[in-house]
């Protein structure tokens, strides 16, 4: 109803235009394009509706879309046939095109297609020709602008094949993730990121009007025809896949010899998803032989297929690792010549590893640099995650303990000031809470130093750089960074050029302790003064710092009254001694102090008269008095003793009584004090 | 001599009171108290020091038993001066009396002369001075423990309540108050155990110990040749006899002796432990 306006107003237009088309009519000889103009009189307005069962529908035709595509040439009426020899403006509820009419064979494979017998169920999601190729703007297929061109159409299937669609959900879809998987597989792969318009695409494969499911013996993937289908492009497939299929053995048997994608799984097609096939038998052929010696160096080649099997690798071919077989020979490894590069697969790992310090040592030829299966093992590699794995993580520091412990190849060349790291950590609150608790969470070797990215605390890169230290410890210790890093100790606050202490400098690197055990307490007093030396000598003056050389805890430290991560200058509003915090903070253990208890010097020292002239100068009054006092004392003690001495002996001499007994006790200690 | 005395079992001159040789013993065990667990803290940097503050169970125990033999202390000097006001009252009737009498503890011109005459002897230029009750150095030992009392006492309890001090004084007075106690307790322990322990126990006519503050009791031949002019004075008042008791039987005096020898051991080794801190382990 609404329509009825826009094609009044038009009509004004349309007759002063009615005589234009008329005189172009007479002076062309291009029938089409004189009606196609006609059409666009209307058509070419953005705003035009139409209906369609009864709906309002967009008939908005795009003129130089449509003159730029396959039917450029074409009449409108040649495909809309039921508006010819019609009176304009015609009838709304037009008949749907027929592509068949020039299309017929395409029409006629897509009539008996899954699609087409979809349509005919009257299935309202199945695809007519124009929800694939477009209606008025149809491009050759080999036209990047082509909605069927080979880089669209993975995404023109997915319209309706990607998870979540309704044909996904409603219909019955024996695959799962098509498009994903697709994209991830060697030919999306090649299709979608590098661009090979000759990778193959969905049509390619399933074609593109006769898709039908691979029950189907006439489809293009079924059993038996699937050789013939992956051939098309992989021509001489046999060659290779000569053990399994025996070369023209896999055409004729296609029932009773592997299909491709019985190794090959469909849209999932990459190296990866191999499955352990035959392949992996003709290597056991021999491996499994438990006698079986290299030529040269007589190392064992035996290959435990248990080990394997349970292995991380148990779905990975023998020769995706030992990449440089060749099957048509009869011992496919004889054309090996290096040894298994893991990164091949584990592209990223092994970059970072050829970083590390391992790998250059490895890059370097030298003997003693681990390379992957020092630490992973070999045909028995297990995740991290398995208990039974070298890289478990109660396991890691026995296996880092193989070269870093002390006498070690890694522990002899090492010429840091870390030593016997293996035992320290394993007393260490990491170490005892993994070996002991059994904590998996706790920090571990790779926890700190990476598993791939080992490096020396001097290289900036690496994760135990002071530099980096916060950030890794951080990852654990997630709230005492976020402390730190807005402290004055960061780099991020201090601008200094001094050294700035970071975690390991109070914590330690391996003898990392609980921070409540006693020692740690005691400890951290030196850990301070070794940058604050002055500061820290002073704090020992006073009773909190005897109290903590006599070996307590139990009075303030360095931290309790300065914090520990949140440590700031005392002129920040925020430090725990700023004029706002000090009260606060020294009633943690004075109850009841106040501003003037809060004076109390804790860092006084009776030796500086510049700073602490009051101290220091009763120090002195006090130390006069002592001296002065043990001076007079002293010299009256001296000059009294030998006059003493005199006097007992001429008292012994002068009286002579046979009393022996008393005078006997007395003698010795007379003669001996007699000698100086 | 004490064995002598013994087996002659004649009467011997007593020379305190019961009292006065209680609160001696007493001020002794505080003392030593009192200065050995305070020198943990003052030379914690020793090992020695260490040592001792674990023996005493940690510094917090330390600091109990420091505190209570403090209090003790204060309590035997109140003591003492209620003895004196008493005394005062049944003996003296006034303080001038009292203090300006010949047994009084106040310095007098005779301390002075006796103390020059002292020195010309220690230099063999005159006679031995005779002394009465008490001599010029029993009298300086006397009063530097009430100069004593009162400076390390009060600083003593300026450290022990902090809190309360510093809602009168400023913070910085702690400091201050720490040093002198600290000083003061240094110059009292170091002066009892040498100078004292000379004067009243090492000098060659009482060594190794004078008893007779424990015991009270002196021989009269003993009295006579220390305090003339006291003994003079009695036998020309009549009063001697009064004095003289009988001596403490064996077990008694061996005993005494026991603490006597634990007290000097304590005090001597703690002299040397303190030369050792300040002049080897200074920091």
């Amino acid at each position: 109803m609404s329509n009825q306006t826009p094609y009044r107003t038009r009509r004004p237009l349309l007759r002063f235009s009615l005589p234009v088309a008329v005189l172009l009519f007479c002076c062309s000889a291009l029938l089409a394009a004189q009606e196609n103009a006609e059409c666009l009189a209307c058509h070419n307005d953005k705003s035009l509706t139409g209906s369609k069962k009864g709906k309002p529908i967009h008939v908005f035709v795009d003129e130089q879309k449509f003159g730029g595509s396959s039917h450029a040439k074409l009449a409108c009426i040649d495909c809309h046939t039921d508006v010819a020899g019609k009176e304009l403006p015609h009838n709304e509820e037009l008949a749907p095109v027929d592509c068949g009419t020039c299309h017929a064979e395409e029409q006629a494979l897509h009539a008996k297609s899954l699609h087409g017998k979809a349509i005919a169920r009257g299935d309202v999601l199945a695809p007519h020709c124009k929800e694939c190729h477009g209606t008025h703007e149809i491009y050759s297929a080999k036209d990047s602008r082509s909605s069927v061109s080979p880089l669209k159409v993975p995404y023109t299937c997915g319209k309706c094949h990607q998870e979540g669609s309704p044909v996904q959900k409603q219909r019955t879809i024996h695959q799962d993730n098509i498009i994903e998987n697709f994209s991830e597989s060697i030919h999306g792969e090649g299709l979608l990121r590098k661009g090979l318009v000759v990778a193959p695409n969905c049509a390619t494969c399933h074609t593109a009007h006769s898709i039908l499911p691979h029950t189907d013996p006439a489809s293009s993937i079924a059993r038996k025809n699937i050789a013939k289908t992956c051939t098309k492009c992989h021509a001489e497939i046999e060659l290779v896949h000569r053990k399994v299929i025996k070369g023209e053995l896999w055409e004729k048997q296609a029932h009773s010899l592997p299909a491709c994608i019985d190794c090959h799984q469909p849209h999932k097609i990459r190296k990866v998803f191999y499955d352990q096939g035959m392949a992996d038998r003709d290597c056991l052929r021999c491996h499994e032989n438990k006698d079986i010696k290299a030529k040269n160096d007589g190392r064992s080649l035996f290959v435990n297929v248990d080990d394997l099997n349970h292995s991380r690798h148990a779905k990975t071919a023998c020769s995706q690792c030992h990449s440089e077989v060749n099957a048509s020979r009869v011992r496919a490894c004889e054309t090996i010549q290096h040894k298994v590069d893991c990164a091949s697969c584990h592209a990223e790992v092994g970059q970072q590893y050829q970083k590390s310090t391992h790998g250059m040592l490895l890059a370097k030829g030298d003997a003693n640099a681990p390379n992957c299966k020092e630490c992973h093992g070999t045909h028995r590699v297990l995740g991290k995650a398995d208990q039974t794995s070298s890289t478990f993580a109660t396991n890691v520091p026995a296996l880092c303990a193989r070269c870093h412990r002390e006498g070690k190849k890694a522990a002899v060349r090492y010429t840091g000031d870390q030593h016997e790291i293996i035992e320290h950590y394993t007393e260490s609150i990491h170490g005892k809470g993994l070996m002991k608790s059994g904590l998996t969470v706790t920090a571990m070797c790779t926890n700190c130093h990476t598993a791939h990215s080992v490096l020396p605390r001097s290289d900036e890169a690496s994760s135990v750089n002071p530099k980096n230290l916060p950030q890794t410890c951080g990852k654990c210790h997630n709230g005492i960074e976020q402390q730190f890093e807005k402290s004055i100790h960061s780099k991020l606050v201090n601008n200094t050029d001094k050294p700035l202490p970071v975690c390991n400098d109070c914590h330690s690197a391996h003898t990392i302790r609980r921070a409540d055990e006693n020692v740690f307490k005691l400890d951290i007093m030196t850990k301070c003064g070794r940058c604050h030396e002055e500061i820290s000598k002073t704090y020992f003056d006073t009773y909190h710092g005897k109290v903590s050389q006599l070996g307590y805890t139990k009075t303030a430290k360095c931290y309790d009254c300065h914090g520990a991560h949140d440590i700031l200058p005392v002129t920040d509003p925020r430090s725990h001694l700023s004029h706002e915090n000090v009260v606060g903070t020294c009633q943690k253990c004075h109850s009841g102090a106040n501003r003037k208890f809060a004076g109390y010097l804790t860092h006084a020292t009776h030796h500086d008269p510049k700073k602490y002239p009051i101290l220091f100068w009763v120090f002195w009054g006090m130390t006069g008095l002592l001296i002065g006092t043990f001076t007079v004392g002293g010299i009256h003690t001296l000059l009294w003793l030998p006059r003493a001495l005199k006097m007992k002996r001429d008292k012994k001499n002068k009286s002579r009584v046979p009393e022996e007994e008393p005078s006997g006790e007395e003698d010795p200690e007379e003669s001996h004090e007699d000698k100086p | 001599m004490e064995p002598a005395a013994e087996q002659n079992n004649a009467k011997q001159y007593q020379r305190f009171t019961r009292l006065n040789r209680l609160l001696h013993v007493v001020m002794i065990v505080c003392f030593l108290s009192l200065a050995s667990t305070g020198m943990t803290l003052k030379f914690a940097y020793t090992s020695w020091a260490v040592f001792l503050s674990h023996l005493f169970g940690g510094f917090e125990s330390a600091g109990y038993i420091h505190r209570v033999a403090a209090a003790t202390m204060i309590i035997l000097f109140i003591t003492h001066i209620t003895d004196l006001v008493r005394r005062k009252r049944r003996e003296y009737g006034t303080w001038r009396a009292m203090l300006t009498g010949p047994d009084s503890m106040v310095f007098n011109k005779k301390d002075l002369q006796d103390l020059l005459g002292n020195f010309k002897w220690f230099i063999g230029k005159g006679p031995r001075p005779d002394y009465g009750r008490w001599t010029y150095w029993e009298k300086f030992d006397y009063f530097a423990v009430f100069w004593g009392m009162m400076v390390i006492g009060s600083t003593g309890l300026m450290l022990w309540f902090p809190v309360f001090f510093t809602l009168f004084f400023p913070g910085w007075l702690i400091n201050v108050a720490t040093i002198i106690h600290s000083d003061e307790a240094l110059l009292a322990t170091g002066f009892i155990f040498t100078v004292h322990f000379f004067n009243t126990h090492f000098r060659p006519e009482k060594f190794p110990m004078d008893l007779v503050v424990f015991t009270g009791r002196m021989t009269l031949e003993e009295f006579k040749e220390d305090k003339p002019l006291e003994y003079e004075a009695l036998v020309n008042a009549g009063e001697l006899e009064k004095h003289m008791v009988d001596p403490y039987p064996e077990i008694v005096v061996r005993v005494i002796r026991i603490f006597g020898w634990t007290a000097l051991a304590i005090g001597t080794s703690m002299v040397i432990l303190i030369i050792y801190a300040m002049v080897f382990a200074y920091q």
